[in-house]
């Protein structure tokens, strides 16, 4: 296998990154929101309140207008392995293959006809069977998220699989141990968590607004008490998630140091290896784009934080690129087949900036967090309008977080799509230039580019439009449909 | 068994339950309004699909990944070679997906009806484009000796395939109109009977002409048997639809789309993609397939998970099996306009 023409594999990459960046927008509000709208309907069925009723009518109509638009990005990236990444679906498939196939049949299914169920069944189902309808939605919700991040975490990560000289590609030996790959277990929490405190967010960002709009006008208005409790969910699955996203983004920067050490180092803008214990830097400056790595200068810095989190100890030795870019080219080639030089360090802007922005920006949730909590103290409701504020800019920070995380990922394992193990088989590697299709041709892949950018673009209007309209008319108070089998009254939803 | 056979048969099953399924979705989208008949009928017949549509198409997505974990040389083959077909797919898939679920947000008559033209016209691309897929994939396809396509789009566009094309098309949209015979009452049923009546012999001229063309240019003598059922299923079909049982006909229908799917399996078999190029780099179930483990390891995933699948989407059939008529048709639940304005804020 050759390498394309620089043309094809970048229209490809910015492709895959805009499509999968914007299916991962909607991702973690569907995931996160469909479990705390199970939780809110099943507070419901418990205490019999209506305020939980209406939480969950007002939450639910949301989560349904994200979710339409987050199944629609999805089928795209289930065929675009094949349509843009033919050569790499080639190498991966017999491993790859069987991860995203399980996800359909065991997530997509249940999802969609338990939704399906959930939307249109309020009065064809009894109460708990109702009730039951939206917790296997949300279950297949995370189930998917399971099985593509063990995909994804073979990419980052291989196991259980073998090179085969013959046919030239990875095959699998052992499903459980892709299954169980220890960067799944712990990228999938991570994921996960930040899944709920983007979807923790939304609901006591939403609810912090509107309390501080009724308690201005209205120091005694009905709704208080509701938005009061919608704020404090929120913050309680915030607080927890927060801890989540710290604990598990921790056990990841230690499993990264040892898997993709050049990603850590990348991270952190360690060009030289330090003498003694490495720091975690907070501001740099220079040429971080790689081109000159000995600009780089660290302006603040946390002594010993970065052996610390790679390690777990304060003075734990971390190389820096140079060194490794000398053995990554010693052990896996210093230049490509056409004899150009092979650059192992990723791209040093992007990853460096997206590590910082990925954990800096949850510091808006936190704030959140805190001040939901101080304010609604012993029953008292918000009526700050700095509140109003700083919810509605705190909502979609854990949004770009998540989007960084994944472009640090991802950005960070060039230039390989599937980056070698450094215990595992050597030969199970494969440098992203390879991976790119050679069928398609750059007419090809332009218009795709073109056409997707474009409509998602619009999509993205009507989404943001149709989520700012019902989130800012409130919660809706219907009344409970009546569980009826009478084929003669009406629908209780219908499009 | 031979497992790559299973598996080749396995995705034949997966491409069937998504013909059959999606096939009516796509039937009720393109009739939408000649059925309907405006608002208020369209969303008579937009809702018999409601609660389905979108387990429907997880066929598709199933069959996409069992495609790429079962035969990976195949799946990069394919929707490589097919790149702009699919292109044209995807986009109707998403923004049908958006056009259903957003049509109802907003109460006003134009915002719905710009939406509703947007299901009609997505259900008609893909109607059309998957035949024209498939029949390309049974005619034969240049492919060079690493599996790679070479040809263009113009190469997709010739009759035979241009055929399967409108045969896909005739299909969906008599299982539509059949679909909807049997899900509605009132006058929205009155005319998706007589939609019913005037495709069912089209389905049946059409069909017929690509079968037999399959037959004698592509195909093996065991497969006349696939034919004989399908045309019968077909007559059977319009038959039971003129005589108004729609359960029987609408089963019938779908019998002749398996049918369809044998014939056009049947035909590859060996090969998954034959290439006219030199029939030596024909991808086929073998040099195509992944490793046996993985394919057990498929199986006893597929084994437990389809029955499990199909029972609650079964479920979720009989819980919907009500007729809907106009008087079903619960209130408008959207917002009046999609931005607020000031005097009502
Ligand atoms: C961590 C979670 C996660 C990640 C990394 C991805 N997705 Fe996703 N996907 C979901 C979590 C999810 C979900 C929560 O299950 C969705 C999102 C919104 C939704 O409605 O379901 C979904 C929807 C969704 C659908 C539509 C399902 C349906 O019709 O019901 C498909 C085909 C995919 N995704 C495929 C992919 C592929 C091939 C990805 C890899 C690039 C991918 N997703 C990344
Ligand atoms: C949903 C979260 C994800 C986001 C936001 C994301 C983001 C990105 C981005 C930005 C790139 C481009 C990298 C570059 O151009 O250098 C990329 C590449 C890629 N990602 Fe992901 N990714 C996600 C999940 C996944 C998953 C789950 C898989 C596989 C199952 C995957 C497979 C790939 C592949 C094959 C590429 C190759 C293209 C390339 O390297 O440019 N990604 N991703
Ligand atoms: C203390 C805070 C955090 C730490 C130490 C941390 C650590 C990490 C590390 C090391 C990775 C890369 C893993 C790899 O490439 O192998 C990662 C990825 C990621 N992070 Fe974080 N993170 C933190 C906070 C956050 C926050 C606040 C969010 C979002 C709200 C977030 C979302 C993500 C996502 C979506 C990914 C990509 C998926 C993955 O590889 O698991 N992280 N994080």
């Amino acid at each position: 296998m050759k390498g394309r023409t620089v043309d094809v594999l970048d229209l490809a990459r910015w492709q895959f990154g805009i499509t999968t960046v914007y299916h991962f927008v909607l991702v973690p509000l569907t995931i996160g929101l469909s479990t705390l709208v199970a939780i809110l309907q099943t507070a419901w069925n418990v205490t019999g309140k209506e305020k939980y009723f209406r939480l969950t009518k007002f939450y639910g109509k949301l989560l349904l207008i994200n979710f339409a638009l987050g199944v629609a990005t999805g089928i795209v990236q289930e065929f675009q392995f094949g349509m843009n990444w033919s050569e790499y679906s080639r190498f991966v498939g017999d491993v790859f293959g069987a991860p995203l196939a399980m996800e359909a049949l065991a997530a997509f299914f249940l999802e969609s006809t338990f939704l399906g169920l959930w939307i249109f069944g309020w009065d064809r189902l009894p109460r708990k069977v109702h009730l039951a309808t939206v917790w296997a939605f949300a279950i297949g919700s995370l189930l998917s998220a399971y099985f593509i991040i063990a995909a994804n975490s073979w990419m980052q990560h291989p196991v259980g699989a073998v090179y085969n000289e013959e046919t030239g590609r990875a095959e699998m030996t052992d499903i459980w141990a892709v299954l169980t790959n220890n960067t799944t277990l712990v990228a999938f929490p991570h994921v996960i968590a930040t899944a709920f405190l983007v979807a923790g967010t939304f609901v006591a960002g939403i609810a912090v607004y509107w309390m501080v709009r009724h308690s201005r006008k209205n120091k005694d208005h009905a709704d208080l008490p509701m938005y009061r409790t919608a704020a404090r969910f929120g913050a309680v699955v915030m607080l927890l998630a927060g801890l989540g996203v710290i604990i598990t983004g921790d056990e990841q920067a230690k499993l990264m140091f040892q898997q993709q050490p050049i990603k850590m180092a990348a991270a952190e803008g360690l060009v030289e290896t330090p003498d003694g214990p490495a720091p975690f830097s907070i501001l740099s400056i220079g040429n971080l784009a790689g081109d000159d790595p000995a600009s780089v200068q660290h302006l603040i810095e946390i002594p010993g934080m970065l052996s610390f989190m790679a390690t777990g100890s304060f003075d734990g030795e971390v190389l820096g690129l140079e060194d490794l870019q000398e053995i990554y080219a010693e052990r896996y080639g210093a230049t490509t087949p056409d004899g150009e030089e092979i650059e192992y360090r990723p791209n040093l802007l992007i990853t460096y900036w997206s590590f910082r922005l990925m954990i800096g920006l949850a510091a808006f949730s936190a704030a959140l967090c805190v001040a939901i909590f101080w304010f609604t103290r012993k029953g008292r409701a918000i009526d700050q309008p700095w509140m109003k504020k700083l919810a509605l800019i705190s909502l979609p920070m854990p949004f770009l977080a998540a989007s960084f995380g994944w472009i640090f990922t991802e950005m960070g394992r060039q230039p390989f799509v599937v980056a070698p193990n450094p215990d595992g088989v050597d030969e199970i590697m494969l440098m992203t230039m390879f991976g790119v299709s050679e069928a398609t041709s750059v007419a090809e892949v332009a218009i795709s580019l073109t056409v997707f950018t474009l409509l998602y673009a619009v999509l993205g209007v009507f989404w943001f439009l149709l989520m700012k309209r019902y989130a800012s008319e409130g919660a809706p108070s219907p009344e409970p449909e009546e569980v009826s089998s009478d084929p003669d009254r009406p629908m209780s939803f219908a499009y | 068994m031979d497992l790559p056979l299973l598996w080749f048969i396995l995705i034949a099953v997966l491409w069937t339950g998504y013909l059959v399924l999606e096939g009516f979705d796509f039937g009720v989208g393109m009739l939408l309004e000649k059925v309907g008949k405006g608002d208020k009928g369209r969303r008579v017949a937009l809702n018999t699909i409601g609660p389905v549509w979108d387990g429907n198409e997880v066929w598709l997505l199933t069959a996409g990944g069992a495609t790429f974990a079962a035969f990976p040389e195949w799946y990069a083959t394919l929707f490589s070679g097919f790149y702009l077909p699919l292109l044209l797919i995807l986009v109707a898939l998403i923004v049908r997906a958006c056009a259903i679920e957003w049509r109802g947000k907003i109460n006003s008559e134009t915002w719905r009806s710009r939406w509703d033209w947007a299901i009609i016209v997505t259900a008609w691309i893909p109607s059309i484009l998957w035949g024209v897929a498939f029949a390309n994939i049974v005619r034969g396809v240049p492919i060079d000796e690493n599996g790679t396509f070479t040809g263009t789009l113009w190469t997709l566009l010739n009759p035979y395939a241009l055929l399967g094309g409108a045969t896909t098309l005739v299909l969906f949209l008599s299982h539509g109109a059949i679909f909807l015979s049997l899900k509605t009452a009132g006058e929205v049923h009155d005319r998706a009977r007589a939609a019913a009546k005037t495709m069912a012999p089209i389905a049946l001229v059409v069909a017929a002409v690509f079968a037999i063309w399959t037959q004698i240019a592509y195909s093996v003598a065991w497969t006349w048997a696939a034919v004989a059922v399908a045309a019968v299923a077909l007559v059977a079909a319009w038959l039971w639809g003129n005589a108004g049982s729609y359960g029987k006909a609408f089963a019938a229908n779908a019998l002749a789309i398996v049918g369809a799917v044998v014939l056009i399996f049947g035909s590859m078999y060996p090969d998954v993609m034959p290439s006219t190029t030199d029939p030596a780099y024909s991808l086929t179930i073998e040099n195509a397939s992944s490793t046996d483990y993985t394919l057990t390891v498929m199986t006893w995933v597929a084994v437990f998970l389809v029955p499990v699948v199909l029972i609650y989407q079964g479920w979720s059939y009989w819980v919907f099996r009500r007729r809907l008529s106009l008087e079903h048709m619960p209130e408008q639940h959207g917002f009046p306009t999609l931005r607020k304005s000031k005097a009502s804020a």
